[in-house]
């Protein structure tokens, strides 16, 4: 079990199953706040240079190794950092698996400490989720007050002066979301019932995520738009980066899955990402050969879940090494959303490019037998 | 010594050092100002000063022999040689530039003008910890403003400059045509001294400061300059330049990317470039129907700050200001941010140069014409419709062709809606590019005035030229730019290769841009007797060579030889209706009749031993389908052909062949005659099944070539059951009310525009598809 043990995952009680950005990364971000000597907005724990560090990866001036935790253009993260600090609230958009909600927590971590205040965007988010509730026990004994009142997220992010995060802004009802305009706007959440507000403090911000593939979602108003910065999280540039990224993950769930590490895993991620990346694209990696692009997305987080179902059948059921065939079946499974159209697509792909290619006969193989 | 000289080291184009230039200036109180740059346009620099100037501009030098080697000076309003150049010109002070002569540079060099070896500010920047030249050279020499208050020296950023090159070029050698230049300037430097002049300015690009800074002796000089070639003789002079000629990596010094966005900071008086540019920005944004208001601007704005400070950056830079521009004002999309970009990063500005300016003779001509016809030059690009039945527009047309035979493409035709209407409206794209000033100097060589030159280029290409079809289409050209004189020696030309030539597929090919040529002749009124005959002699030719160059073809040359016959067959029938009617309409067309004994030929001409010995079935089929369009044959002839072709006797590829011949282009002709229908389905059904695997894809291709609702009918009818003789009758069996009929002809007669009715007969129209 010597893979397992690292310095994080040997602090934080082993029970969870996935840990909070804040604790999970406890250490680097104590060693950031030490040696930040950078001007720091009110109650932001590191400065906003620090905190794109710690987003970005990096080395101290005393050696500690800050590693990446978004893998992407510098710009991207400095634009989001710096949109917070103005206080205007960040709206990350993006297809699925482009790490929007991954940077809006851990962009929560860093700069409140809390990645917790979080309000889950669904079809059906009640207003008390982005506003406040009440106990009603409480409010039936003693009538309407503050300790009948059971504040939402974002109302506790006012009050505390922190990052809250609302996922999946789209999906929520427009009368929901429009319920933001004042809290952003105004700074300011009226309570009619008591004759009260609570305002809030510095600090305070929001952090929106929100997916531009989806059909059926509710468009943002154009007067909440205007309260928010948008920032585009695109799909990884180049094969590297996506590979570096798939790893890094991959190595993570990994640990708290108890995976060990198996030999034949770098060369199987570069195959997974090769092929997500050639029918995404609708090309080859050499550029010579079009393809036909499946109905799926066929983001980097699919590609990281394929690698991990792989380490997790070759761990169980497998010989302990990681081989093509327990990451075909995950891969065909992620570019057969239609079973017809994509059915054709993915046979074209594995017949007419996969056949061909020099050290590929394995997996040309695997994925000849599970697409059957 | 005696005299003070002092080195203004700059980056080309950049405000920064353009306003440091301006400062030092100010404070030096040269008595003469040397700026790096050709000494020929010493004579014509005084024109910087006159009113009609206005950068972006350049300086344009070329061999006169040979004007194709020239080069270019470009400057910008915030370049720092201009900020010196107009210095000297408001104040009457002498002007010199000292670069190597273009006389010896133009002819010297041969490799691509690198500047330095290296990209020393490049050098710099990662020497300060900078992976971006451009954003370090920004911080520390563009945006700072010189210090105009009291006690500031204004030198000291060029000390600084200076010093940093002169560590440079002791890490990298200097390369053999910088060494001739630093010569050069040198010996101008003493010249300066000589003349007596007591404070000289010299302003030149940052890496040669410290070659400037140390003098070695004369001879040295002399010796190293003794190595350059001799003079040639050269013209220099002003030409408009462009923003985005500018961001392009050539002329000299470094391409920059953002011009307009150099042109604001350096052009922008007040305190706040960052909000007046944002506001630009969201003004343009708005004219494209993004919505984006005042609040947006001031989001912006703070943005954009704070990510300067963030990047600890002085000012928030370019790369600052997009990003807020992304992120506030185009919700994130990269579309909307490239509109920004290219309309306000880089920019449409096009300079002006006074016309006292001197140029080429053909110049002044082009610029005559513009004015007369009211055409400016502007670099954005516009469209143009033109009305042909107008005097001005006609003349608009011929300049812009006769330009594009130049190689100055200044106009380039494009397709409208309302181009298919009629032949005598034209579209053009217009765009100006100042990269013509050379094409201009260029075709200078074959006139002093636009059509002159026309003339003289068309007739050198067309003795120049091998294909045929090349030579028609100048031909084509020559006609639709108006040059008579042109058009007999081209005509020689063409008749003399044409009767060379014996390949018919050549002869083929040449014949519809003719024809064309023809029927635009007859637009605009010029005459095309000359090319009238010669289309006749070619079509007669083909009409002669046509059936011996089918036999024997293989099914590519089948396939290409068909789109030759359908192009022929088209040029034919236009050269007819072209035809004035004075024999009058009864009287019997030679050519037309010619060419229809020639499609009969073909479709004659069976394989009967092998296939080399006969015409392919694919060409054969679409000789008779010509010929029924044209009425030459009618449908029961077509369909006795078609029984024979599909008969058990014939090769069944050759027979498929023949069908989509017969049926390229228009399988309406299925509907109306059953018949024809049947006879297919009855040869199809007979084909034995080993053979029908070979013939399949070409049924296919003929199939898929139908129409889909022919193709969806088709197959309905063919589900419908048996066909043949006896399918079920689809018309209404109800016998035509003649009376009715009768009433509708006057309308159609007019509608078709033949002549006056009674005697109306009408031609069974030729598929238009068909001649495609």
């Amino acid at each position: 079990m010597t893979t397992l043990t690292s310095e994080l995952a040997s602090e934080a009680p082993r029970e969870v199953l996935r840990e909070h950005a804040e604790d999970a990364f406890a250490a680097e971000l104590a060693a950031l706040a030490a040696q930040d000597d950078r001007p720091r907005p009110e109650r932001w724990l590191l400065s906003p240079w620090a905190v794109a560090t710690y987003l970005l990866g990096g080395e101290l001036p005393d050696g500690t190794v800050i590693t990446p935790k978004y893998i992407g253009p510098r710009r991207i993260v400095e634009v989001a950092v710096t949109t917070l600090a103005t206080d205007r609230a960040l709206l990350l958009l993006g297809v699925p698996g482009t790490a929007k909600t991954w940077v809006s927590e851990h962009l929560a971590a860093a700069i409140s400490g809390d990645s917790t205040l979080l309000v889950q965007g669904t079809a059906g988010t009640p207003e008390e989720a982005v506003r406040y509730g009440w106990n009603y026990a409480q409010l039936l004994a003693h009538g309407p007050s503050r300790d009948a009142l059971v504040p939402s997220p974002v109302m506790r992010a006012m009050a505390d002066g922190k990052i809250a995060r609302v996922e999946e802004l789209t999906r929520i009802p427009a009368d929901v979301q429009d319920g933001l305009i004042t809290i952003l706007s105004e700074k300011t959440l009226p309570i009619p019932e008591l004759g009260d507000e609570t305002q809030a403090v510095r600090g305070f911000n929001l952090i929106a995520t929100a997916n531009d593939r989806d059909r059926g979602v509710n468009e943002l108003s154009s007067a909440l738009r205007r309260r928010f910065n948008t920032v585009v999280l695109p799909l990884p540039g180049s094969l590297d980066d996506e590979v570096d990224i798939v790893t890094r993950r991959v190595n993570q769930l990994g640990r708290s899955l108890d995976l060990p590490e198996l030999p034949g895993g770098a060369e199987e991620i570069r195959r997974v990402v090769t092929v997500f990346r050639e029918l995404r694209d609708g090309i080859t990696t050499d550029g010579r050969t079009k393809v036909k692009t499946p109905s799926g997305t066929l983001s980097t987080a699919e590609a990281i879940s394929v690698v991990t179902n792989g380490l997790a059948l070759a761990t169980h059921f497998g010989d302990g090494v990681l081989r093509a065939g327990d990451v075909t079946t995950g891969i065909a499974g992620a570019v057969l959303r239609d079973p017809v159209a994509d059915q054709l697509v993915w046979r074209e792909y594995v017949e007419g490019v996969l056949r061909e290619r020099d050290g590929w006969k394995d997996f040309y193989r695997a994925a000849r037998e599970n697409s059957r | 010594m005696g005299a003070e000289v002092t080195l203004l080291g700059v980056r080309h184009h950049g405000p920064g050092s353009a306003r440091a230039v301006g400062a030092a200036l100010a404070q030096l109180q040269p008595d003469v100002v040397l700026i790096e740059g050709p000494p020929e346009a010493d004579g014509i620099v005084a024109l910087a000063g006159e009113k009609d100037m206005a950068p972006p501009v350049a300086l344009l030098a070329h061999v006169v022999d040979d004007p194709a080697k020239a080069a270019f000076w470009p400057f910008a309003a915030f370049s720092p040689e201009w900020v010196a150049i107009r210095y000297a010109v408001e104040r009457e002070l002498p002007v010199r530039f000292i670069d190597l002569p273009a006389s010896q540079s133009l002819v010297a060099v041969q490799e691509p003008d690198s500047g330095a070896p290296k990209d020393p500010i490049g050098a710099l920047a990662e020497a300060a910890g900078h992976d971006d030249a451009e954003r370090w050279w920004e911080d520390v020499v563009e945006h700072r403003t010189p210090d105009t208050e009291a006690g500031a020296d204004a030198l000291a950023p060029f000390a600084a400059v200076a010093e940093a090159m002169t560590a440079l070029r002791e890490l990298d050698g200097n390369n053999r045509r910088d060494e001739l230049r630093e010569a050069y300037m040198r010996q101008q430097v003493r010249a300066a001294r000589r003349a007596g002049h007591a404070r000289i300015a010299v302003v030149c690009g940052a890496w040669h400061v410290p070659a400037l800074a140390s003098m070695p002796t004369v001879a040295h000089d002399r010796a190293l300059l003794a190595e350059l070639p001799k003079k040639v003789r050269t013209e220099i002079t002003w030409v408009p330049w462009t923003h985005r000629r500018l961001s392009q990596h050539t002329g000299y010094g470094a391409g920059i990317d953002s011009p307009g966005w150099y042109h604001h900071l350096f052009t922008s008086t007040d305190d706040e470039p960052l909000a007046r540019w944002l506001t630009k920005a969201a003004a343009l944004l708005r004219a494209e129907d993004h919505p984006v208001s005042s609040a947006h601007v001031i989001e912006a704005v703070r943005l954009a700050r704070t990510l300067g400070v963030m990047r600890g950056r002085p000012l928030a830079g370019l790369t600052e200001t997009l990003d807020a521009v992304r992120s506030v004002m185009c919700d994130g999309s990269d579309v909307a941010l490239a509109l920004v970009h290219d309309r306000l990063v880089v920019g449409d500005a096009l300079g002006e140069v006074p016309e006292s300016a001197p140029a080429v003779p053909l110049q002044r001509d082009i610029v005559r014409l513009q004015r007369s016809l009211r055409l400016k030059p502007e670099a954005a690009e516009r469209e143009l419709a033109l009305d042909l039945r107008k005097e001005l527009d006609t003349s608009r047309s011929l300049l812009l062709h006769r330009l594009r035979l130049l190689g100055i493409a200044w106009g380039t035709p494009s397709r409208s809606a309302v181009n298919s209407t009629g032949t005598f409206r034209e579209s053009w794209r217009l765009r100006w590019d100042p990269e013509f000033a050379v094409r201009i100097v260029e075709a200078a060589q074959w006139g002093s005035t636009v059509e002159d030159a026309a003339t003289g280029k068309a007739v050198e290409t067309a003795l120049a030229t091998r294909e045929l079809s090349e030579l028609t289409g100048l031909a084509e050209r020559c006609l639709l730019a108006g040059l008579p004189a042109a058009l007999p020696p081209v005509m020689r030309v063409l008749a003399d290769r044409a009767a060379l030539d014996t390949d018919v597929a050549q002869l083929a090919r040449a014949l519809p841009a003719l024809v064309r040529a023809l029927r635009y002749g007859d637009v605009r009124g010029t005459d095309g007797s000359a090319l009238d005959g010669v289309a006749r002699g070619l079509a007669e030719r083909i009409c002669v060579g046509l059936p011996p160059a089918c036999t024997g073809l293989d099914a590519d040359g089948a396939t290409a030889m068909r789109a030759h016959v359908d192009g022929v067959h088209a040029a034919i029938t236009l050269l007819e209706q072209g035809t004035p009617s004075e024999q009058g309409t009864e009287a019997a067309d030679p050519l037309a009749d010619r060419w229809a004994a020639t499609l009969q030929s073909l479709a004659r001409r069976e394989p009967s031993a092998g296939p080399a010995t006969g015409v392919p079935g694919l060409l054969r089929g679409r000789a008779v389908r010509l010929l029924l369009d044209d009425g030459r044959l009618d449908s029961e002839e077509a369909g006795r052909r078609l029984g024979l072709v599909l008969s058990m006797a014939s090769a069944p590829a050759d027979a498929a062949g023949w069908v989509e011949g017969f049926l390229a282009g228009g399988g309406a002709l299925l509907l109306h005659d059953p018949r024809l229908l049947g006879l297919l389905d009855e040869w199809l059904t007979g084909v034995p099944g080993e053979v029908f695997t070979d013939v399949l894809p070409l049924l296919r291709r003929t199939f898929s070539g139908l129409e889909a609702g022919v193709r969806r009918t088709v197959g309905e009818r063919v589900a419908a059951g048996p066909l043949g003789a006896a399918a079920v009758p689809t018309a209404p069996a109800t016998a035509l009310d003649q009376v009715r009929a009768d009433a509708v002809l006057p309308t159609l007669t007019l509608l078709l525009g033949l002549p006056a009715a009674g005697s109306a007969r009408i031609h069974r129209q030729p598929d238009r598809r068909s001649a495609s």
